[in-house]
């Protein structure tokens, strides 16, 4: 079965206008599909643009150029009352679960705010709609009264979550949904949003710093890195087998929750901090704390290639007859051959 | 120094604090030892007391609220909380050193970083400003800054997170600590950069033989970093042990939860175990076991009775009425 494209994000650009001529490219000529029903895990270091091109997807954030297709139409050159019919199928889940609940309004009136503005529902059937989510979202439906600051930081996740499911989306932007809670907490939203995927048929953009996480609830995984995408693949095969020099460095960062593994384990050490998105290194972006760096790469900048099947990544120094940057004769770049 | 050789011997700490909500038992009775030149962690949820403990040991328990209760620190084999105010500011910073979650809010936004790191040796090894503007120097090479010498005089704000990291671990390792008590040094970090703060961590351990605790709620860092591991919750120590030990065969419901919880990356994706509900709220325990609501093997007894805290080996000990079925399963 070809799985059918739910929304196609083309070369889009969030640059942001500093003072003088100084630009941040946010986000700097993202293409990728998200299909219907998966969960592609959006993973990257702070100031890599992640949660900025999570935002423009759905233009809480405004695009300076590039396509969001969903439904055959375009959201980034939608009109204002175009976007908010739209929106109705798309929805955020953020971070903060203590910034993101209006503390003047009832967990009742929260929830039921987005069923009144797309007149989903009138009346008692907004109250009855409310109990309903509180209930799928694991939270008692007696909450409805109560305000958000009687809630722990999971319970206010859960809220957060229903608000984002009552207008029925199609697919939910989750944006760091579990990296303010604990660790046992973490768990059960992981489980809360994969169970509500299954049952509601959601698609995810699951965005998060945290690599376990998205190795455990992503199909496919996107790495990106000063405002680039650099590698995508499913999720067990950029785990097992990163192709682009940051992506290994990267996996092999994540502490594992086993001694044994970790007395034996090989890291890959990065040098120095991930450069300033103002001023941003040209060719490859990755190329000043790449170990594997060569001239070249100070100029080019790398396009994603299919290097295996279904497995991209952008990196002049590898091609599809040498995957493997460890196989590579010191000081070759078959990608530009 | 104690008979049996530890740097540092907690002995039955409790700190509580006043709150309009009643008496909260933050850290309750709280045991533990730690070698010379080992790595101690300890782990928690938030709320389960492991910060709380460790600003107890360096008396840094803001009173009122706080108040530690009664209990024993003893540093070398004398009691820091019977030490008059001097004499702990003698030992903070000079022999016990600490680094905290976020390094902007604990350097001086208004000074530069090499007075910063002058302030340590002048203060408390006397040394004079010539000196200790070159022993900065030295300290910011050893963690790491590149061209220590111009970055010197920068101010905090002209650095990253991982730098300023940096920063505070040369500030905390430049009187020669014997203990550096570390929180959450890098909860806040990206994971590259986790993973070189680390690794200094590591080496600086190993060439001076600094005694480090090490409190995160990460168990992969422990899994890496540390000997022993202390599980808390809800004030209590839930479960002590060598660190492999503990991951291997923990002997405890919760420790074992928490581990199962946490997603492996090295292993198929699959229904995540989720610990049900919520930690308790520290000021209306219910008698019984804290983790009784929660946890999947509980019984009749847990609900009624404190459990009690059962040595399953010379060095593993679990709070837990079946603990040895939960080690022994």
């Amino acid at each position: 079965m070809v799985a059918e494209t739910l929304l196609a994000i083309r070369d889009l650009k969030v640059h942001f206008k500093l003072g003088g001529d100084r630009v941040v490219k946010a986000v700097d000529g993202v293409t990728i599909d998200i299909l219907r029903g998966e969960t592609l895990g959006l993973v990257g270091e702070s100031g890599c643009g992640k949660s900025t091109l999570g935002r423009a997807v759905l233009r809480l954030t405004e695009p300076t150029s590039g396509q969001v297709f969903y439904r055959d139409r375009d959201l980034a050159h939608l009109s204002g009352k175009q976007l908010r019919e739209q929106r109705r199928h798309l929805q955020i889940i953020f971070q903060d679960p203590y910034a993101s609940l209006n503390p003047r309004m009832t967990v009742g009136q929260i929830v039921g705010e987005p069923l009144e503005t797309f007149r989903l529902a009138r009346g008692r059937e907004v109250e009855q709609r409310v109990q309903e989510l509180l209930e799928t979202v694991g939270l008692s439906k007696r909450f409805t009264k109560r305000y958000p600051h009687e809630f722990s930081g999971g319970q206010r996740q859960r809220i957060g979550i229903a608000r984002a499911l009552a207008v029925d989306p199609d697919f939910i932007v989750a944006d760091e949904p579990i990296s303010a809670l604990d660790v046992s907490i973490q768990a059960q939203i992981m489980n809360l949003l994969e169970k509500l995927r299954r049952e509601k048929n959601l698609t995810y953009l699951f965005i998060s710093h945290d690599l376990r996480a998205i190795r455990h609830v992503s199909d496919r995984v996107a790495v990106m890195y000063l405002g680039k995408l650099v590698e995508i693949a499913d999720a067990k095969t950029i785990y097992q087998e990163p192709l682009m020099p940051y992506t290994k460095a990267l996996i092999s960062a994540v502490p594992v929750p086993d001694p044994r593994i970790e007395a034996t384990r090989q890291r890959i050490m990065l040098e120095g901090d991930v450069p300033s998105p103002i001023n941003p290194p040209a060719g490859c972006p990755f190329h000043t704390r790449c170990p594997y760096a060569i001239d070249v790469c100070k100029e080019v900048v790398p396009q994603l290639v299919e290097i295996k099947p279904a497995h991209f990544a952008a990196c002049v120094r590898i091609s599809p007859k040498m995957p493997h940057i460890e196989d590579v004769p010191p000081g070759a770049a078959p990608g530009l051959e | 120094m104690s008979a049996n050789g530890a740097l540092l011997e907690v002995r039955n700490l409790r700190t509580y604090f006043d709150t309009e909500d009643g008496v909260v038992k933050a850290v309750d009775d709280v045991s533990f030892q730690l070698q010379r030149g080992e790595t101690l962690g300890i782990v928690g949820e938030s709320g389960s007391g492991k910060s709380v403990t460790n600003l107890s040991i360096i008396r840094l328990v803001q009173e009122p609220p706080g108040k530690i209760v009664s209990g024993e620190v003893l540093f070398k084999g004398e009691d820091i909380l019977l030490l008059r105010p001097a004499a702990v500011r003698r030992i903070r910073g000079r022999r016990i050193a600490m680094i905290f979650q976020d390094p902007m809010t604990s350097l001086n936004p208004f000074m530069k970083i090499s007075r910063q790191l002058m302030e340590m040796t002048q203060l408390h090894l006397g040394h004079t400003k010539g000196q200790a503007y070159e022993h900065a120097i030295r300290m910011l090479e050893t963690v790491g800054i590149p061209d220590a010498r111009t970055r010197a005089d920068s101010y905090p704000h002209e650095f990253s997170g991982g730098m300023r990291q940096r920063v505070m671990i040369a500030m905390a390792l430049s009187c020669e600590p014997e203990l550096l008590i570390a929180d959450e040094p890098t909860t806040a970090l990206d994971v590259t950069i986790q993973a070189q703060i680390l690794e200094l961590i590591k080496k600086l351990k190993q060439e001076t033989g600094t005694s480090v605790i090490l409190i995160t709620h990460d168990l992969g860092v422990v899994a890496g970093m540390t000997d022993h591991v202390l599980v808390m919750y809800a004030g209590k120590i839930f479960e002590q042990a060598k660190t492999t030990e503990l991951f291997a065969r923990p002997g405890n419901p919760y420790t074992k939860g928490l581990l199962r919880s946490v997603p492996d990356p090295t292993a198929e994706q699959g229904k995540l175990y989720q610990i049900p509900g919520l930690p308790p709220d520290v000021a209306h325990l219910k008698p019984g076991c804290p983790f009784a609501e929660r946890c999947d093997r509980v019984e009749e007894i847990c609900r009624r009775e404190f459990p009690p805290f059962v040595e399953l080996t010379t060095d593993h000990h679990s709070l837990c009425h079946f603990a040895h079925e939960v080690y022994g399963g």
